[in-house]
């Protein structure tokens, strides 16, 4: 008497004979039928014809005979409307039940219909059961509200059922509150807009009472809407976290993430002195580690929201290392996060254990695991600096088992290993060489490529080793073919006279024989270059790379504060906000974390800034890895960039003269080579990336470099020239001017986004410059820009910033950041930005200055081509700022006396000659700092010649 | 494996096409345990648990907690197992219009409805052969036609009128030991979970409070909702009303910073020659730290490496089974005892020609205790509130191996 025998009727006339059966006089029957009916509808076999039949067995006061119906009807009332239709009276009339459990099933069942017309009849018995004096009835139509509300969203507004849910939220029964917090938090999700969920303090209260007395699903969603809530100071905070803390303890781990959500929240807004901070903190590591003796998929998802915690919080888990050591029979998925975990927990404290269970891993038996556990290691030496020695050895020994993956995980790690710790661990070259044969996979390959050309001059037959790999060099990997060819050009740089041949045969086989674009770009500017200047080539080439940052997959930390809000969700399994891929991103609201408002007598400590913190403290964080400098010179161990554009038909062809003169200059001075003031190695202190001004001066028209453009053309204010053009900036362009305006110098830019992304989160940072030049309010732009769209922005600067002498002294060194990166650009400003208002001198005081400037101070300049007379020039030098204090006519010329006056309060005192007739005026200038003088000329040829 | 597959929909009918996207993955994963519980479509979200060899799979429109999801569907494989007797494909085909029910019961526009078993069974009565007999002689049906008392009280996990001849409760304290032990013996990681589960069966509306000798070892607890947080914060009492029948009380977690015994030890050899098709494979067991219990029902087993094609073994004690096609070498020990201490050793023979295997076999242990709880904790006294009867009390012990893993 199983139910597998509704199963088994496969006679012709199946549905003939159901429909009788139906329609049978016997109670029993009927029942019988029915069930045969769903058994049939939930393997998916169309009964949908019987309808008639089975809604005619709805009136009945057998219970179960009535469930089955109603489950019928949900099925398939959206196909048969007309017909769902019949059934309505009876759901009416059901309503209306002395028994609540079918008055709740009918109102539940009405809510399922997604008919139209069925919907209108639904709304009176609705509004009935939302006031039924039995709380289960109501709890069944708070959720109906959000069905309905999902059909037909308007009739629910008209019918003031949103302010009846809202009234539930006061109910005296806590499954009532929580289902209609439920039911709200789900038409605020397709309503972002609305405001549903307006909590206040009494009303945050009463769902707290509700939390300690209604059902486990009823906690999640009273806690999630919790987390929604942003409490008006730290105290409020702390009371709602202490009321919540004790749902750590719950035996369902979903209310238990959702209780993590609230506290990592508010937390934010706790003071770090607070005791209550280190209790509350001290609370979250039990429960988070609970959730991993769990079910495997459980322990997945609680892995995955670990790793954001530990990201945002590492105090939290910092001793709780050993919970995250691997079994060896746990599913992939857990093992692969788990050792995600282990590095981000890693410390010198405990990094003895963790490197001994990697290695321990890296023998397992899982090729995706032990890959993953070889590339921890790596990463444990870049990140604790005091194991890299262990580490390394550690990455030997398991090179000494040959096992191939094995050994090429180990090559690619260590190449960044040397990366992060140059010149320490070269000793081990030669055991790597060894196993040169056996790398097979283009990541492997290009990672030992690297080391050989970086360490071609220890390596005695470094230039073997990368012939061998030429021979195939068209069906290598891009990856390898570029690697290639920056390896053997640095070791033609270095080993000049043994590798001619080869350099010139890889530059051939990189421009000529080879299809790829960036390949063919790159070839032409290692040929151009060496063509060209060879010392040049060799600061390029060679130069100093910046250090590889300690943790690259680091979640950026404005979408870390936006994950945190996502605890427990998907959002947090993916680590993407819901924007990124929720189905439709209907109205997705961005969740941020709550500043920290402390109440008035609490004192707050300034230098923890959370998410509210001004941008700038943002971008200290300065990531080194995909920087300009990085993908020019060398390091293609990523996806590969394509390289700068490149005017091919510049180029000479002819390989003969390829080095003629280049290579004598090389091997003759080349000691002095270093240091070429041309090339100067950008300064320790400064951003890695600001290659614009060196590389300007030289090599500009192939980099198309249009920094200083700004101060060569334009009219006063120059027009927005590209100073950070989409291609480097991962889709984001910026161009911009400087103007001076009533005393107020802006920076005018233009932002445009030629990417595929939305960018948000703009801000801006200068870096130390010689006037102090600095923002002096932060980057506003308002909405997010979206792809294609330009903005335009007049960034205030003020000149109170630090000052350091920068070379040219008007470069300027800036920082932009948006949602995708941190970017970098150095332009140069011109000087009449910085002259005063006041920078008018009287008469004796200039002349007693004049000749107070020794004469030595004294530069002359001359500006041609002006048409200008001595009236024009000097009305319109006044205009910015250039003042004439006195003007004499000596011997037919016109001499007119200026002066003008910094930011930083330095005077310049100028003389300018002008001969009617003549176009060329000399202009002498007298500074006590003489060094502004080439560009206070610049900025008289800027004003004059526009 | 499932092979046949059910459906259920709740807010809007998902094309079965759907699930095409899970059955891609699981043919991606080497084997059912490594499918990932959470995989994207582009339209969808599929969630899915993996139970008694059924993977239990739900289809996600809109951002939801996923743990939300992996509790309920663990809770719905819960509830058929209770309800069945077992959680298997057959027992679903035979009760299909009780899943039914049952999954309509649970959850109501994506929102959980009655997840408490004790509140299912009172709306849809579970299947029994009796019921299924009366119920064909008198027409009445398996669904309940009252609405379940505990449903909104402030006790939802108790239904009102519970009534029985003898008065009954009954804890099980078991703990499991989760340990990884290297290869030189000494422990890298271990730790106790602890649970109390209780079996009460007592009529009317009692109020029990349980007390332990040692309150202090259970600083990470996770309780059922019928606790009382407040008394167990400041008194360390465990106070409740509790569901009727058998229910888990506490769970609880005794981390590796206490010291944590470990019962047994392994001495072991196993090693494959260079060049030759045989390895040597010698492991034996021996009591430590049991407290002057007896170990029993110990089993060991291990995951041979895919080179290994037999093994020629000798168990002291027990007997042991090789699967050549999965590699997994089962040793059922039994018992200790200490003047003889079990092993198993012998040869162990490889494919001819293929490479020594870098990797040793982690040995699984399985073993069990009884009357005692490793980690010490010991119940003082059980008092009952609110009833004038005299229940019978009875409080069991038992250690067994978790993940108890030794690395070789």
């Amino acid at each position: 008497m199983t139910d597998s025998k509704y199963f088994t009727t496969t006679k012709k006339g199946e549905i003939f004979e159901l429909k009788a059966e139906l329609n049978s006089d016997k109670k029993e029957k009927k029942k019988e039928a029915v069930k045969k009916v769903i058994a049939s509808m939930t393997v998916g076999k169309d009964v949908s014809a019987l309808f008639p039949d089975v809604v005619n067995c709805m009136q009945t006061d057998n219970l179960e005979l009535k469930k089955l119906v109603y489950l019928y009807l949900m099925n398939y009332a959206k196909s048969q409307p007309d017909m769902a239709i019949m059934a309505v009276n009876t759901f009416v009339k059901d309503c209306e039940d002395p028994n609540p459990l079918i008055r709740a099933l009918a109102v539940r069942t009405m809510g399922c219909i997604r008919v139209d017309k069925i919907t209108e009849y639904l709304c009176e018995p609705l509004r009935k059961c939302l006031k039924d004096e039995d709380p289960y009835v109501r709890k069944t139509a708070a959720v109906c509200v959000a069905k309905l509300h999902d059909i037909n969203a308007q009739l629910v507004e008209d019918q003031g059922f949103l302010d009846t849910l809202k009234d539930l939220i006061s109910d005296s029964n806590p499954m009532v509150v929580a289902n209609a917090v439920a039911a709200l938090s789900e038409i605020a999700e397709s309503h972002p807009s609305s405001n549903l969920l307006d909590l206040n303090p009494q009303s945050i209260n009463k769902l707290l009472t509700a939390l300690n007395e209604c059902t486990e699903c009823g906690q999640i969603f009273i806690l999630d809407c919790l987390a929604n809530y942003t409490p008006k100071d730290d105290r409020e905070a702390q009371s709602i976290c202490e009321r919540v803390t004790p749902r750590l303890s719950h035996a369902n781990s979903a209310v238990v993430l959702s209780a993590v959500k609230v506290l990592m929240k508010f937390m934010e807004m706790l003071s770090k002195d607070l005791d209550y901070y280190g209790t509350l903190l001290k609370k979250l590591a039990p429960p988070l580690v609970t959730l991993l003796s769990a079910e495997p998929e459980l322990q997945y998802v609680a892995l995955r929201n670990i790793n954001l915690i530990v990201q945002k919080r590492p105090e939290v888990l910092k001793h709780e290392m050993k919970v995250f050591f691997v079994k060896y029979n746990d599913p992939i998925y857990v093992k692969l996060e788990k050792l995600d975990i282990m590095i981000r927990l890693a410390s010198q404290a405990n990094i003895a254990q963790v490197l001994a269970e990697l290695k321990e891993y890296a023998t397992e038996v899982d090729v995706d695991f032990v890959r993953k556990a070889v590339r921890a290691i790596g990463r444990c030496a870049i990140k604790v600096e005091q194991s890299a020695e262990r580490c390394v050895s550690t990455l030997l020994d398991l090179i000494q088992t040959k096992v191939n993956y094995v050994v090429q995980e180990a090559i690619v790690v260590i190449k960044d290993i040397f990366r992060k710790y140059p010149n320490k661990y070269e000793s081990v070259i030669a055991t790597l060489c060894e196993n040169l044969d056996s790398l097979d996979e283009p990541e492997a390959r290009a990672a030992m490529i690297w080391i050989v050309g970086e360490y071609a001059e220890r390596i005695d037959n470094a230039d073997e080793l990368l012939e061998s790999f030429l021979e195939g060099f068209h069906d290598e990997s891009t990856q390898v073919q570029l690697q290639l060819l920056t390896a053997i050009v640095k070791l033609f740089l270095k080993k000049p006279t043994e590798t001619q041949e080869l350099v010139q045969q890889v530059l051939s086989l990189a421009t000529q024989d080879s299809d790829n674009p960036d390949l063919r770009d790159r070839g032409y500017i290692y040929w151009r270059l060496l063509s060209t200047d060879p010392v040049a080539a060799k600061e390029v080439v060679l130069a100093e790379k910046p250090l590889i940052s300690e943790e690259t997959d680091l979640i950026e930390p404005t979408l870390l504060d936006e994950l945190i809000c996502y605890i427990g969700t998907l959002a947090s399994v993916y680590h993407k906000p819901p924007s990124a891929f929720v189905e439709g991103g209907r109205g997705v609201v961005h969740k941020s974390l709550p500043p920290r408002t402390a109440s008035s007598e609490s004192t707050e400590s300034p230098e923890t800034a959370p998410a509210g913190a001004p941008p700038g403290e943002q971008l200290d964080a300065v990531p080194t890895q995909g920087d300009l400098l990085g993908d020019l010179l060398n390091l293609d161990l990523g996806p590969p960039v394509s390289g700068p554009p490149l005017a091919a038909s510049a180029v000479q062809m002819g390989a003969v003269d390829l080095l003629g003169g280049g290579l004598d200059s090389l091997m003759g001075d080349e000691p002095e080579g270093i240091g070429a003031p041309s090339f100067v190695a950008p300064p320790a202190a400064a951003v890695p990336a600001n290659l614009g001004a060196p590389m300007g001066s030289g090599l500009s028209d192939l980099f198309d470099l249009t920094s200083g453009v700004g101060t060569l053309s334009g009219s006063y204010v120059a027009p927005k020239a590209v100073w950070l053009p989409a291609m480097k900036a991962k889709g984001l362009e910026i161009s911009g001017t400087f103007t001076r305006q009533a005393g107020t110098i802006s920076m005018d830019l233009q932002l445009t986004n030629k990417a595929l992304q939305v960018m948000t989160d703009f801000a801006i940072q200068f870096n130390r410059n010689s006037f102090g030049l600095a923002p002096a309010a932060p980057l506003q732009v308002h909405a997010p820009l979206s792809p294609t769209q330009t903005v335009e922005i007049s960034l205030p600067l003020s000149t109170a910033g630090s000052v350091m002498k920068t070379e040219p002294l008007n470069s300027l060194q800036v920082a932009v950041k948006n949602n995708i990166d941190v970017f970098y650009f150095s332009t140069l400003y011109p000087l009449h930005i910085l002259f005063v208002e006041d920078g008018k001198m009287d008469r004796q005081m200039f002349l007693a200055t004049w000749k107070d400037i020794p004469n030595e101070n004294e530069a002359q300049f001359q500006i041609r081509d002006c048409p200008l007379n001595a009236e024009a020039v000097s009305s319109r030098l006044q205009s910015s700022n250039i003042f004439t204090v006195a003007r004499r006519n000596v011997e037919g010329q016109d001499m007119l006396y200026q002066s003008l006056k910094l930011t930083n309060g330095i005077w310049v005192l100028a003389e300018l000659r002008i001969q009617p007739g003549n176009p060329s005026f000399t202009l002498s200038l007298k500074c006590r700092a003489p060094e502004v003088s080439q560009h206070v000329y610049q900025a008289y040829e800027t004003i004059l010649k526009n | 494996m499932s092979l046949g597959e059910y459906e259920k929909h709740w807010k809007s009918v998902v094309s079965q096409s759907v699930c095409d996207y899970f059955f891609e993955a699981q043919e991606k994963a080497a084997d059912v345990e490594n499918v990932p519980p959470v995989i994207s479509t582009p339209h969808h979200y599929l969630i899915s648990i993996y139970r008694d060899k059924l993977f239990f799979v739900s289809v996600i429109q809109t951002e939801v907690p996923p743990l939300f999801v992996i509790e309920f569907l663990h809770r719905v494989a819960d509830t058929f197992q209770d309800y069945f007797g077992e959680c298997s494909e057959a027992a679903i085909k035979d009760n299909v219009v009780i899943v039914y029910e049952l999954l309509e019961e649970m959850l109501d526009n994506g929102f959980p409805l009655a997840t408490e078993s004790n509140i299912l069974k009172e709306l849809i009565k579970p299947p029994t052969i009796l019921r299924s007999v009366v119920n064909s002689i008198t027409g009445s049906s398996n669904v309940g036609d009252t609405l379940p008392t505990g449903q909104l009280s402030n006790i939802p996990w108790r239904r009102a009128g519970v009534k029985y001849t003898n008065n009954e409760a009954y804890f099980d304290v078991v703990e499991e030991i989760d340990a990884i032990i290297d290869k030189s013996g000494s422990t890298v990681f271990a730790e106790i979970q602890g649970v109390i589960d209780a079996c009460i069966k007592l009529s009317g509306m009692p109020d029990l409070s349980l007390s332990f000798m040692n309150p202090r070892l259970l600083d990470d607890v996770s309780f059922h909702p019928c606790i009382r947080f407040k008394r167990w914060e400041s008194e360390r009492v465990l106070s409740f009303i509790p569901p009727d029948g058998n229910f888990r009380l506490i769970s609880y977690r005794v981390s590796s910073q206490n010291l944590v015994a470990i019962p047994v030890y392994v001495k072991h050899s196993i090693s494959f020659k260079e060049n030759s098709s045989c390895g040597r494979f010698d492991i034996t067991i021996g009591p430590k730290q049991n407290m002057g219990k007896t170990i029993e029902g110990i089993t060991v087993t291990v995951h041979m490496p895919k080179v290994v094609l037999n093994m020629n073994l000798t168990p002291t004690q027990g007997s042991y089974t090789f699967d050549p096609v999965t590699k997994v070498l089962t040793w059922d020990v039994g018992k200790i005892t200490p003047q003889k201490l079990p092993s198993l050793k012998g040869l162990v023979n490889l494919q001819s020609g293929a490479p020594k295997p870098e990797e040793n076999p982690s040995l699984n242990i399985q073993f069990k205790i009884q009357q005692l709880a490793i980690s010490g904790l010991k119940v003082n006294r059980l008092d009952m509130y609110g009833e004038k009867y005299k229940p019978f009390k009875g409080v069991k012990y038992v250690t067994k191996a978790g993940k108890f893993q030794v690395r070789t």
